[in-house]
């Protein structure tokens, strides 16, 4: 019993870093109707440049908590850069053409991502000392004593302020009024007086801030990250999306949730090995038994 | 041009400039590097200055440049004659190109270097091919088509290790087990529309590599399976020393002994496959499954409404591709005598689709030029092995920005109604 609320625990703090690289995913199929391929290897340079802010505040000796704000203002800024960046280059020209044309070039640029943060930083991993440590200790007369962490704790509260703020900015102001029209119908809000592409770079620059906060929280929690992280979160993050049905912000946060769930109660008790496998047989047992995933909306294919 | 322009141009290029900067800044200019224990920077603001003034140039060089519409214009036109003179000239071409390979191993300068990358290239060739059946004329995105080759190359080990069995009982068998294999993955998943299938196949790639670290008993793991035997000439090994009551090669031939002899094998071998390959696909292009195909490509409603049952057709696919990914992957396998699970990664999925992508998606000629164009490249560069896949991925969203149909383009269907023919 107390292992598997140890695991539970692992599962849910697992589960918002997929949940917060889900959102991106989903929102950019919303909106634009592709995958993001190269969205995995946003989060992980997310995570780089949070870990270069944390070695350049670590020698400074500032109170911790500033350095997690600096360092989450920093990483948030930067990443949406890059997420600005390679819509405008790879996405942006590509409106319009054929279907498979944008994952191409995704997948393209998912390799000069990988390859240029490998030149840039090195193909080693990259160790960083945990700054937060500690815990809370549970059943403590009992033999498993379980420990939930400062750190999942932080992870955890993080995720729910940020899933406020963004449902707050989807659901209440111009923007995300302005999000939704584009995801219904493109050339309506246009003639409407919206500007189309700017909501659409927008959107590009919040879901790669989301990711790059899922970064530095996997700097803090894994304490390891190397230029391939990108590639396995990616695609576990992305089968949270289709999970939760992909285009609904709420699926996104309850897959990532899921998945991290599945994988932590799999490596518990299945197989540590096989943990992998288990996010992929979900992601092809979810598309071929429920395609509109938990919330998502049936897709209508129009003549 | 005006000078209000030359102003606007000159804002545009410091924005690009300050994007440049912060791309570029935190990445390329804090290098992060282990010390003793943790971790240390190194600035390198050097190469970041240089990147960012190049960003700045080159983006006040393109504002500055209003004719560079025309000249995209002219890159498309000079691409579009070129596939349009080789698409004439097909026949001409391919044959050319079939007796220069016959005779590359005989020609003066050809030496165990070349003859090891020709070999290279012709494999990925094969793999393109066959890849291409899948993309090019299903029109199905597989970003997992190393599984299949995966699936060829130990099947071909285990068999050959543990039964002892030829080359020619095995290489077959090998093609049967990964076409199996296609069938299998792709019964479930292949009513799933183009982009999730793109996905569920990269990760029934990465399954089969997670199976083969972890499969100890059977793969024997991360080690890999080794002393895969070397094919024979029909029969006769290409040894320097045969065992009692064999004969080899050189002695049978009465040639004296060179280890180029089995390389020279190898080569016509691949070579053969390739064309095999090719061969297929010309002609099941003109059978109605191949039609089937391309009609599914360019319109899978219509086709239903016309009662061409688009599962059973793309299952068809999926399985031939499948199996041509295994008779290569039983190349590897003999070829190398060694395999590990290092050797089918995901970014050799991405290679593959690169090729036929790069190609143009249908066109075997393109299959050809894009392997010799990227294989070529890369062992000419091989220092520089990391550069080279920033440009592989760059290639890959520059073709798709500037020419999405890829470079020779042929997505002409096989048939054409009356009156359709320009």
């Amino acid at each position: 019993m107390e292992y598997f609320i140890q695991q539970l625990v692992n599962g849910i703090t697992l589960g918002s870093i997929y949940g917060l690289i889900a959102i991106g995913y989903t929102m950019v199929y919303g909106i634009i109707g592709m995958i993001n391929f190269a969205h995995g290897d946003i989060f992980m340079i997310g995570a780089f440049v949070a870990l270069i802010s944390f070695i350049i505040f670590g020698l400074t000796g500032v109170a911790l908590p500033i350095i997690l704000l600096l360092v989450l203002l920093i990483a948030m800024l930067f990443t949406a850069c890059y997420g600005w960046t390679v819509e405008k280059l790879a996405y942006k020209p590509l409106r319009g053409s054929f279907r498979l044309a944008p994952l191409i070039s995704a997948l393209g640029m998912s390799i000069v991502l990988q390859n240029y943060v490998q030149v840039a930083q090195g193909a080693r991993v990259k160790p960083m000392q945990p700054l937060i440590s500690g815990g809370l200790e549970f059943f403590k007369n009992s033999e498993f004593i379980v420990t939930v962490s400062y750190l999942q704790i932080f992870i955890v509260i993080l995720t729910i302020i940020l899933m406020g703020i963004f449902t707050y900015l989807i659901t209440k102001t111009d923007l995300g009024r302005a999000q939704r029209a584009c995801e219904q119908d493109r050339t309506m809000t246009a003639l409407l007086g919206i500007n189309v592409d700017r909501t659409i770079s927008i959107t590009f620059i919040i879901g790669s801030s989301l990711a790059s906060v899922a970064g530095m929280m996997f700097v803090l929690y894994y304490g390891v990250i190397d230029f391939y992280i990108g590639f396995l979160a990616g695609i576990k993050a992305f089968t949270a999306a289709v999970l939760g049905g992909i285009g609904s912000l709420p699926g996104a946060m309850l897959g990532g949730l899921l998945i991290g769930l599945i994988e932590t109660f799999w490596a518990g008790y299945v197989s540590l090995e096989y943990k992998d496998v288990a996010a992929f047989s979900v992601l092809i047992v979810v598309l071929i038994f429920f395609p509109t995933g938990f919330l998502g909306k049936p897709d209508i294919e129009k003549v | 041009m005006e000078k209000k322009d030359i102003i606007q141009s000159f804002k545009d290029s410091l924005f690009t400039g300050l994007i440049a900067l912060a791309l570029f800044g935190p990445i390329v200019g804090l290098r992060t590097a282990s010390k003793g224990e943790g971790l240390f920077i190194t600035p390198q603001w050097g190469i970041v200055f240089l990147l960012v003034g190049l960003c700045v140039l080159g983006r006040f060089l393109i504002n500055l440049n209003s004719a560079r519409k025309t000249e995209i214009t002219f890159f498309s036109n000079f691409t579009s004659k070129f596939s349009a003179i080789t698409e004439d000239k097909a026949k001409h071409f391919a044959i050319t190109a079939i007796l220069f390979a016959v005779v590359f191993p005989f020609l003066p300068f050809t030496d165990r270097y070349f003859m090891d990358v020709a070999i290279m290239i012709l494999t990925y060739i094969m793999l393109g091919w066959g890849l291409n059946i899948v993309v090019g004329l299903a029109g199905l995105l597989d970003l997992g088509y190393v599984a299949f080759y995966a699936v060829g190359a130990y099947s071909y080990a285990l068999i050959a290790t543990t039964f002892g069995w030829s080359f020619w009982i095995c290489l077959p068998l090998a093609g049967v087990f990964a076409g199996f294999f296609g069938i299998l993955l792709g019964f479930p998943v292949l009513r799933l529309r183009g982009d999730y299938l793109a996905i569920v196949t990269l990760g029934f790639g990465e399954i089969i590599r997670i199976i083969l670290i972890n499969w100890y008993e059977v793969t024997n793991g991360p080690d890999g399976i080794t002393g895969i035997p070397r094919p024979s000439f029909f029969g006769l090994p290409f040894k320097r020393s045969p065992d009692e009551g064999e004969t080899s090669f050189h002695l049978f031939f009465n040639l004296e002994y060179s280890t180029m002899h089995r390389i020279i094998f190898l080569y016509y071998l691949i070579l053969v496959l390739a064309l095999i390959t090719n061969y297929f696909t010309l002609k099941i292009r003109k059978l109605p499954v191949g039609r089937a195909w391309e009609a599914l490509r360019e319109d899978e409603i219509a086709c239903k409404s016309l009662g061409v049952n688009p599962t059973n057709t793309k299952l068809t696919a999926f399985a031939i591709g499948a199996m041509f990914g295994g008779f290569a992957g039983s190349f590897f396998a003999t070829r190398q005598a060694f395999i590990s699970p290092e050797s089918f990664t995901f970014i050799e999925s991405a290679i593959i689709v690169a090729i036929v992508v790069l190609g143009g998606m249908g066109s075997q000629t393109g299959v050809v030029l894009a392997s010799i164009f990227l294989i070529g490249i890369t062992e000419m560069f091989r220092d520089l092995e990391q550069y080279r896949m920033i440009a592989f991925g760059g290639a890959m969203v520059l073709i798709m920005v500037f020419k999405p149909k890829g470079i020779l383009a042929n997505r002409k269907p096989t048939i054409l109604m009356h009156g359709d023919k320009k």
